[in-house]
């Protein structure tokens, strides 16, 4: 310990600002310039519009889906529960609100089989080796829901008119063409971190959990 | 240095200056009390010394409580979100689990040699989500309502709670039959014979038959009755003694037959009856009427028009 000198006067020149760095949080990839712009004195606006533009770019590789980190590097939650919550309110109006239908089982129940789907799925997809964190894997299955979010809208759009048999057939294609969109812009992001050979038992859940989503799509009559 | 039980469950060996302090002075293994009084001793009256002496006590506090908190936190973490312990029972294979879903449908004879039983989890537990989504299927189609819950929850329940609960009482059954078997096993048993259970609600849904229900009944013989078939072949060629063997086998056949019926009946509308009853028109027009209650009071309606 003789030899070990200690260097007070460079201690006392070290700057104690910063960003406080958590890691695995959003914008900390490693390719970032460490010495960000402190975003405390920016207008909310400003703000709002950045994120609002992560969320926006996010839903941009979700429909033209293919093998990129945008999704995974700077993950987050605002665009699944957005999704969430349009599928739920979308899927919970009913003609009759009494007892038995008052439309509040079924915003739940999108809300449960949302989020515990994707919980499920995630788990599934580490269990079976995947490399991929935690709430990356949630990101990406909430982000790819998009897709059947905006079919939701269109068979809205559809039941205005009259039900007939061709626009239940209509309503049933623009569902399907969706469900396969969903599912594989998922999987176009999620097996990249998955084994060669186990790829097809990541999917399958994937699969279970795109099709539940889809099947109280096209089966809700409002 | 002596052992000192307080301080090493905590986990505090790295942390503070007091135990630096303890250290130094004696490993006589006293307490914090101890070290307090050292302290008051040992330090010196002069305002100087008690400032800079409360100063660092008031750091290696703050830093005692943050590594605490940081050591409390991991280890409810590594209690309650480690999911490491389950990762043998996923390692496996596509092709693997293709020829365990088919061979869960072809039983063997039991003979005095048991039978293998893998120890997985995979396709079991897809197995019960898939029969989780199977009976959403079948009760939207049946405009089924819960009064109290949601459909989503009623199907969770019913699944998970038939395979982890009938797998504790097959434990405890195996227990009583003196059947050589672990809760793995049959956790992974029970779940590749509901395979045999999704095909039948799964047929039983997309197949609309009128009036009666021998297809259902059919499927139920042939495909409920093979998965069910394997499932005590297995059993009986891990017990022995006849009378344990037909206990066991009986009880878990039982069980699990009655239990597709369950399923098919509970949570499928008898939707051509109805029509029929209330002359509507094809199966589709029935799709816009009120969602309408459970079996029982649907065969009640039923009853009351007949009387009428």
């Amino acid at each position: 310990m003789a030899d070990v000198e200690f260097q007070q006067t460079h201690l006392n020149d070290v700057s104690l600002e910063g960003d406080i760095t958590v890691p695995g949080a959003p914008g900390q990839g490693e390719d970032e310039d460490e010495e960000q712009p402190s975003t405390l004195d920016e207008p909310v606006r400003e703000t709002v519009m950045r994120d609002l533009k992560a969320v926006g770019n996010k839903f941009f590789h979700v429909l033209y889906p293919k093998q990129s980190r945008a999704l995974l590097q700077e993950w987050d939650l605002w665009g699944p529960l957005i999704l969430c919550v349009i599928l739920a309110m979308l899927l919970q109006s009913s003609d009759t609100v009494d007892k038995v239908n008052d439309g509040g089982p079924e915003f739940a129940e999108v809300f449960v089989i949302y989020w515990v789907g994707a919980v499920v799925v995630t788990l599934n997809t580490k269990l079976l080796g995947g490399s991929i964190s935690f709430f990356q894997s949630i990101c990406v299955l909430g982000y790819c829901a998009l897709p059947l979010t905006l079919a939701l809208i269109v068979c809205k759009l559809i039941l205005l008119g009259p039900h007939t048999t061709a626009m239940f057939t209509v309503r049933c294609v623009t569902v399907l063409v969706a469900f396969l969109w969903s599912t594989f812009a998922s999987t176009a992001f999620l097996t990249e971190y998955q084994l060669p050979n186990r790829k097809a038992l990541a999917i399958y859940p994937i699969f279970l959990f795109y099709f539940v989503l889809s099947w109280l799509v096209v089966s809700h009559q409002s | 240095m002596a052992a000192r039980p307080g301080w090493q469950q905590s986990g505090q060996m790295d942390s503070s200056a007091v135990i630096d302090m303890d250290y130094l002075d004696s490993g006589d293994g006293s307490g914090h009390d101890t070290n307090e009084s050292d302290i008051e001793h040992d330090s010196p009256d002069s305002k100087d010394g008690k400032s800079g002496l409360y100063t660092s006590m008031q750091k290696n506090v703050a830093s005692f409580m943050f590594e605490r908190g940081r050591e409390q936190a991991k280890r409810a973490y590594s209690l309650y979100a480690n999911i490491d312990f389950l990762r043998p029972y996923f390692d496996v294979e596509p092709h693997i689990v293709r020829s365990r879903l088919l061979n869960s449908m072809l039983p063997r004879k039991p003979t005095d040699e048991r039978q293998s039983v893998p120890r997985e989890l995979y396709g079991p537990t897809m197995l019960v989500f898939t029969m989780i989504a199977l009976l959403l299927f079948q009760m939207k189609t049946a405009n089924h309502a819960v009064e109290e819950g949601t459909l989503m929850g009623t199907a969770f329940g019913v699944c998970f709670g038939y395979w982890l609960g009938v797998s504790s009482f097959i434990m405890v059954l195996s227990y009583m039959c003196n059947t050589r078997i672990v809760m793995m096993q049959i956790l992974s048993l029970l779940g590749y014979s509901l395979f045999g259970h999704c095909l039948v609600l799964f047929l039983g849904t997309v197949i609309h038959t009128s009036h009666d229900h021998m297809l259902f009944y059919l499927l139920w013989g042939t495909l409920g009755g093979l998965s069910t078939l394997k499932m005590i072949a297995v059993l009986a060629s891990r017990t022995r003694g006849s009378s344990q063997k037909m206990v066991m086998c009986g009880i878990v056949a039982a069980i699990h037959m009655l239990f597709l019926i369950y399923l098919h009946f509970a949570y499928h509308q008898m939707v051509e009856e109805i029509s029929f009853l209330e002359g509507v028109g094809p199966h589709h027009d029935f799709l816009k009427k009120e969602p309408i209650h459970i079996i029982s009071s649907t065969v009640k309606q039923a009853a009351e028009m007949k009387g009428h």
